[in-house]
């Protein structure tokens, strides 16, 4: 039962009202992709102990979905961050790289 | 015997009596008693019988930890199996039965397999029952049912109430005991929100019984000072009766607070489920004692040592005249002491240890008590209750030195911290070699959102038996938890206690004969020869050895019996205990009712249940309802002592000869706006829907990006930049949440908005030839012709007193508008339709009509012909997959040569050659059989009806190459053996030139 | 509808209010047409995340970064889409009616905050929560929003066709009596 806080309307949302909507930061490949790289998008998706990217919707809220980084061990939340992106803030990643020597966002993907 | 003494018991009020019965038996006890104190005031000793060979068993603790004494409580609608006596409150009218038995506790026929305990050893079901195969289902499993199980399950429903409540607190202290008193304390001072809950009704814990000083003052007088201090403060509040149940992630706390079980069937709740979030959670939850190991250590009469202190002091209760002590440490000698100076005999103590010399020794030789040192009991004497002990040198084989009449025993191996809240969330422990005990290893807590620990162990929890140390720990984690530094706490005094000595078995080199004796699981009879004999058989694991032995798998999760049997374990493998590691605490901490978790959830509001406008209309009018999602739509109206196929029927052929009305309301509308709304809807249709023009309508379909057939509906274009699309019922939340996941994650500079307006309107289908005949009777002026508003155009308008927006579509090939007015006029509206159909033979349809006539006309279903598996390829429609698009969600995959194979099943008509219908799901078989002896199939049937309209068995289904076998006949065997045989046909059975719905 | 429109406990008297007005707007919300619009239809200004400026039928509260929920009487909505529709002609939002697909609750009482307490996933202590504050959630099992009137009163709205499990469960929520938390 995590507790996120939505980047959007500030709530410290109880895990209730979000829904999971899996690894965040995929990139999308459409018609004229390789068969590898389409195959990836669809099923790969990285299962790491330790630092993960995730994709939630604040279903129960304000209707809009936010990334949320967090180790998937310690349940240690280095923050949550609006959608619009394609790779973590740099806030985050200084977030982690201070909790979590030697580790980088390059490495991980 | 045990009675209840003359005088004394805290808890107890000698001037309230309390009537209760046991086994029918009709007893008496006090306010303030428990159901074990109270049965041990009437000489009760045998509570129960033992899971596995019907052993008789006696109360042996005085709190949670109880393993034997489970009843079944209540009555009828209040009934209640596996309830402890010791944490029973006892009021006026409890009704209890002991467990386990047939036809009677006292005498037991299923006691005989203790005489076949030696047949019965660990790893007996397993061994046993695995051969020969077909005996299970037949012979075994139904042998083990019968006799399997303690309490009875409940036979009529349950009369109470349950409820929920969520809590936001700063600091969270479970437990009420001295330790979760100063943290309380502590945290209050700092000006947190503190909530600070305990499980019984009592507060200080076992403090008041061995009354350490505190403060300078006595125990229950500072608890009460403390508790006047809590009490004043308006950031704290406390809670008797509540206990913490379960600690789950990030602060997530769940409480158990019972609030009528004390006494007795009350209105209003009986218990509420708490879910608390709390920044820190501080678990004060104390120690448990251990049983020591030694043969007839299950006998009735033997009892934790502080246990029998306990009902002496705060029930009045003596366990027994005559009672040994037997220990490894010296907090049971306080046992020893209590029970003298209440005037009861103490013949010996027995202590494990050479040479115990400590303050509490020589009190207790100061009484005159004899002690017995370097000595262990070789075996209890007794059956159903203890007669006498026979001693033994501790170092020895078990050789009787002496035998000692006596009719209880106080047993003490020593203390427990009660680590589960800590452990349940992750928090690690550490082995405490001087305690002999695991405790909380402050480095490794569960750790919360901001990577911090956020539950601190307390006081005895957290490893420090002695109070001064207790209390000084407690109080600093209520300041750590408060984030405020460090200050001086209580200060206690008590007299100080020798170092224990780890004994897991006694005597130490005991006989087989012996360790078939020692019980370490009371409730589900594992014993010290069950953990040897699996660590001989290779069970190296502790969570393997638990599932084989059974040991700590009883209501009581072995909190009596996991230490113990770790240190068998760890001694029969010659592994360090820390190496071998504990079992894994689960919550909840101990039952919790399943009532309480359900709370509210029940009867009407067990799940919301979706209701469009008109429903209380077909309520009142025969509906029969069906699920669709949480919606209920009429499925058909029965008239008068029809069934439900004639009334389906009718329904059908009233439709196609007349007119129907269908409730459509639950359809999905989606209002989506925007600049770049065209280019959106191109990206989520696999059709072109920018180009469709402003007042018509086209049916479109959604895939995934697995290329796999979503959801369908009918396309409007309402105006340039918006569009209304329609949906699946069950499919308006999901595509709502689809597109805004496509327009928040990935074209988030795609001008568009998306509003679900599916609540706003109430959406009737007019069906039928005399559909439009019967609009245009209610007036209002629009002009519903064939020139002016034809197939797949909409219109809005006045339909007589009602604003409409009127769509010309069709779900079942008939003449057809689907008038949309706002949910709030829609049963007006309903009625309206109604009123003025009458001439024209309107009836109301429900969803097994339409799908019937939708597959009359060969329209395929969401959920029927797809499965998570189909691509619009395979059900003919390619026709509406836009060929002038680069992209749309799908696309890509439709490109795998999987989705491109040829040989994919392809929608078809089925037509049965004798006129019946194929059975639902069945499948088409070929030649041959497969590599498990089974046919080899070649398509499966999707939708399958008797057809009201053609007069026989209609189908559709996926068949290799189907569309290419037009004629051909296929082999659907049935369950029964026989078959049906189906000629292949176009899926359109119904006007396949659309005349009738174009008109 | 449930049967009864009204039902009262010691702790609460849980009322099912009649249709109100409600414009989900989507747009800009720091466009000045919008806010401009805003202000002439209800009064208020735009309220900032978690908040709602609402008086007795009328007001706004904020749904999420780019809508606002517009409430007003039931029968002024054609007109105030009309005029919504007229000032932000050419930028780019929706203004729909959807007045008709919510259910709209009052919760009264001393015991107004421990009714939704048992229901809702929320720190409703007095210091958390308070007029003026305005919370999307999840209530008993189905998505509510709630705002308070005063400090004894709760407005709760929710989805039309789940009016009637809406209304029970705050029903039995205020029946059940007392927690003594709040």
């Amino acid at each position: 039962m995590l507790t996120l806080t939505c980047p959007y309307c500030g709530t410290h949302a109880d895990e209730t009202e979000l829904a999971p909507g899996g690894e965040a930061h995929l990139k999308r490949f459409g018609p004229g992709s390789s068969d590898e790289d389409f195959e990836d998008y669809l099923f790969r998706r990285a299962n790491p102990k330790g630092v993960h990217f995730e994709r939630w919707r604040h279903a129960y809220g304000c209707g809009k979905w936010f990334l949320a980084a967090r180790c998937t061990t310690t349940l240690e939340v280095y923050g949550t961050y609006p959608a619009q992106t394609t790779e973590p803030p740099e806030h985050i990643l200084e977030t982690i790289a201070a909790k979590r020597p030697g580790w980088s966002w390059e490495a991980d993907t | 015997m045990s009675t209840r003494l003359a005088t004394g018991g805290r808890f107890i009020d000698r001037s309230q009596p309390r009537a209760f019965s046991f086994n029918g038996k009709r007893l008496r006890g006090y306010a303030g008693d428990t159901l074990a104190s109270a049965l041990l005031a009437n000489d009760q000793m045998l509570v129960g019988r033992s899971f596995k060979y019907h052993r008789p068993r006696g109360v042996v603790a005085a709190g949670a930890e109880e393993p034997n004494g489970l009843v079944n409580l209540g009555k009828g609608q209040h009934f209640e199996p596996n309830q402890r006596v010791t944490t029973t409150e006892l009021f006026d009218g409890l009704e209890a039965e002991s467990q386990n038995h047939w036809p009677s506790l006292e005498f037991d026929v299923g006691a005989v397999n203790a005489r076949l305990s030696r047949f019965l050893p660990a790893g007996f079901y397993y061994k046993m029952f695995i051969h020969p195969r077909s005996f299970w289902k037949h012979i075994y499993e139904p042998f083990i049912r019968a006799s399997a199980g303690l309490g009875k399950a409940p036979k009529s429903r349950d009369a109470d109430t349950y409820e929920h409540f969520h809590a936001h607190v700063d600091v969270l202290v479970i437990g009420g005991g001295i330790s979760g008193l100063a943290a309380a304390l502590a945290a209050g001072r700092a000006g947190v929100r503190v909530l600070l809950i305990e499980q019984t009704a009592h507060w200080g814990g076992r403090a008041p019984v061995d009354d350490p000083q505190i403060n300078g003052l006595g125990a229950e007088e500072w608890i009460n000072s403390t508790l006047q201090a809590l009490e004043e403060m308006p950031n704290v509040q406390i809670r008797t009766r509540m206990m913490g149940a379960g600690v789950y992630d990030h602060g997530s706390v769940l409480c158990y607070e019972q609030l009528t079980d004390h006494i007795g069937p009350k209105d209003g709740p009986r218990h509420r489920l708490w879910q608390v979030r709390a920044d820190r959670v501080i678990t004060a939850t104390g120690a448990i004692e251990r049983p020591l190991s030694f043969a007839g250590n299950d006998v009735p009469g033997v009892m934790l040592a502080a246990a029998l202190r306990d009902f002496v002091v705060n029930f009045g209760v003596s366990v027994g005249d005559r009672t040994v002590v037997v220990t490894n440490n010296d907090d049971a000698y306080r046992t020893a002491i209590v029970l003298k100076t209440a005037g009861l005999d103490v013949p010996c103590i027995v202590d494990a240890r050479p040479a115990p010399t400590g303050e509490l020794v020589a009190e207790a030789r100061a009484l005159g008590i004899r002690v017995e040192a370097g000595k262990g009991i070789a075996k209890v004497k007794g059956g159903k209750r203890v007669t006498a002990v026979a001693l033994c040198a501790q170092a020895g084989e078990g050789a009787v030195l002496e035998e000692i009449p006596c009719d209880a025993v106080a047993m003490s191996g020593g203390w427990s911290p009660v680590v589960h809240l800590w452990s349940h969330c992750g928090g690690k422990l550490t082995w405490d070699e001087a305690g002999a005990m695991f405790r909380p290893d402050p480095d490794r807590p569960p750790t919360g959102a901001d990577g911090e620990g956020f539950v601190l162990a307390a006081g005895t929890a957290n490893g420090f038996l002695a109070t001064s140390e207790a209390l000084a720990d407690a109080y600093a984690a209520g300041q750590i938890a408060a984030g405020i530094k460090k200050g001086k706490g209580p200060s206690a005094l008590a007299p100080a206690e020798e170092p224990m000595a780890p004994v897991w078995m006694m005597p130490q080199g005991a006989a087989i004969s012996l360790r078939e004796k020692m019980w370490l699981d009371y409730q589900n009879d594992v014993k010290v020869s069950d953990v040897q004999l699996a660590a001989r058989e290779g069970y190296e694991s502790v969570e393997h050895t638990k599932r084989y032995t059974t040991l700590g798998m009883a209501t009581d999760q072995g909190k009596l019996s996991n230490i113990n049997g770790l240190a068998i374990l760890s001694d029969s493998l010659g592994r360090p205990i820390p190496s071998v590691g504990t079992t894994t605490f689960r919550p909840p901490y101990t039952p919790i009712s399943m009532g309480a978790i359900a709370g509210a959830a029940r009867d009407g509001l067990f799940q919301p249940i979706r209701k469009t406008p008109m429903h209380g209309w077909h309520e009142a009018n025969g509906a029969e309802f069906e699920p669709v999602g949480q919606w209920r739509r009429p499925y058909a109206f029965r008239r008068n002592g029809e069934s439900t196929e004639a009334a389906v029927h009718r329904e059908v052929k009233n439709t196609r000869d007349a007119v129907g009305l269908l409730d459509a309301s639950t359809l999905g509308k989606l209002i989506v706006k925007g600049p770049d709304a065209g280019k959106f809807l191109d990206m989520l249709y696999t059709n072109m829907m920018s180009t469709l023009p402003v007042g018509k309508c086209r049916y479109g379909l959604m895939c995934s990006e697995n290329g796999f057939l979503s959801d369908d509906g009918v396309v409007a274009r309402i105006d340039e930049d918006t569009w209304l699309c329609h949906t699946t019922t069950g499919g308006a939340d999901r595509i709502h949440a689809w597109m805004e996941d496509w327009l928040q994650c990935e074209w988030w500079n795609w001008k568009v908005y998306v509003a679900n307006v599916t609540e706003q309107y109430a959406q009737v289908a007019v069906v039928g030839p005399k559909a439009r005949m019967l609009l245009e009777k209610l007036g209002g002026g629009m002009d519903l012709s064939k020139e002016a508003l034809p197939f797949m155009q909409w219109a809005d308008g006045r339909i007589g007193d009602f604003d409409a927006r009127v769509y010309r579509i069709s779900f079942s090939g008939e003449l057809s508008y689907e008038v949309a007015v706002p949910a709030g006029q829609g049963l007006a509206f309903w009625e309206a339709l109604l009123a003025a159909g009458e001439e024209f033979g309107v009836m109301p349809y429900g969803t097994e009509a339409l799908h019937i006539m939708r597959a009359e006309k060969g329209f395929i279903m969401i959920g029927d012909e797809t499965d998570g598996t189909i691509i619009p390829q395979d059900l003919g429609l390619s026709w509406a997959i836009s060929k002038k698009k680069d992209d749309y969600l799908g696309k890509r995959a439709h490109q795998r040569p999987h989705m491109t194979d040829p040989n994919r099943w392809k929608l078809v008509g089925l037509e049965t050659t004798d006129g019946s219908v194929i059975p639902d799901g069945a499948y088409a078989v070929s030649e041959g059989v497969n590599d498990n002896g089974q046919r080899n199939t070649q398509g499966r049937v999707t939708s399958t009806y008797m057809s009201p309209t053609l007069g026989r068995g209609i189908a559709m289904g996926l068949i290799l190459n189907g569309p290419d076998r037009m004629g051909e006949l296929v082999e659907f065997p049935k369950i029964d053996g026989t078959s049906v045989t189906a000629k292949i046909v176009s899926p359109v059975f119904y006007d396949p030139e659309g005349e009738k719905q174009n008109g | 509808m449930a049967e009864a429109m009204q039902k009262t406990s010691p702790m609460a008297v849980v009322t099912a209010l009649g249709p109100r007005g409600m414009i989900t707007l989507r747009g800009d919300l720091a466009a000045s047409k919008l806010k401009a619009v805003c202000k002439a239809l209800t009064g208020a200004d735009i309220p900032a995340a978690g908040h709602a400026t609402v008086v007795k039928e009328t007001g706004l509260a904020w749904m999420s970064p780019d809508e606002l929920l517009i409430m007003l009487p039931h029968a002024e909505v054609p007109a105030a889409i009309a005029k919504i529709d007229a000032a932000l002609k050419g930028s780019h939002y929706l203004a729909v009616d959807v007045s008709d697909a919510r259910a709209v609750f009052r919760v009264c009482g001393s015991g107004a905050r421990e009714v939704m307490g048992k229901l809702c996933p929320v720190d409703l202590h007095p210091d958390q929560f308070a007029p003026g504050q305005f919370r999307r959630t999840r209530m008993g099992q189905i998505a509510a929003a709630f705002w308070m009137r005063d400090a004894a009163t709760f407005e709760v709205v929710c989805f039309r066709s789940v009016a009637d499990y809406a209304f029970d469960l705050l029903t039995v929520s205020a029946k059940a009596g007392p927690v003594g938390y709040y």
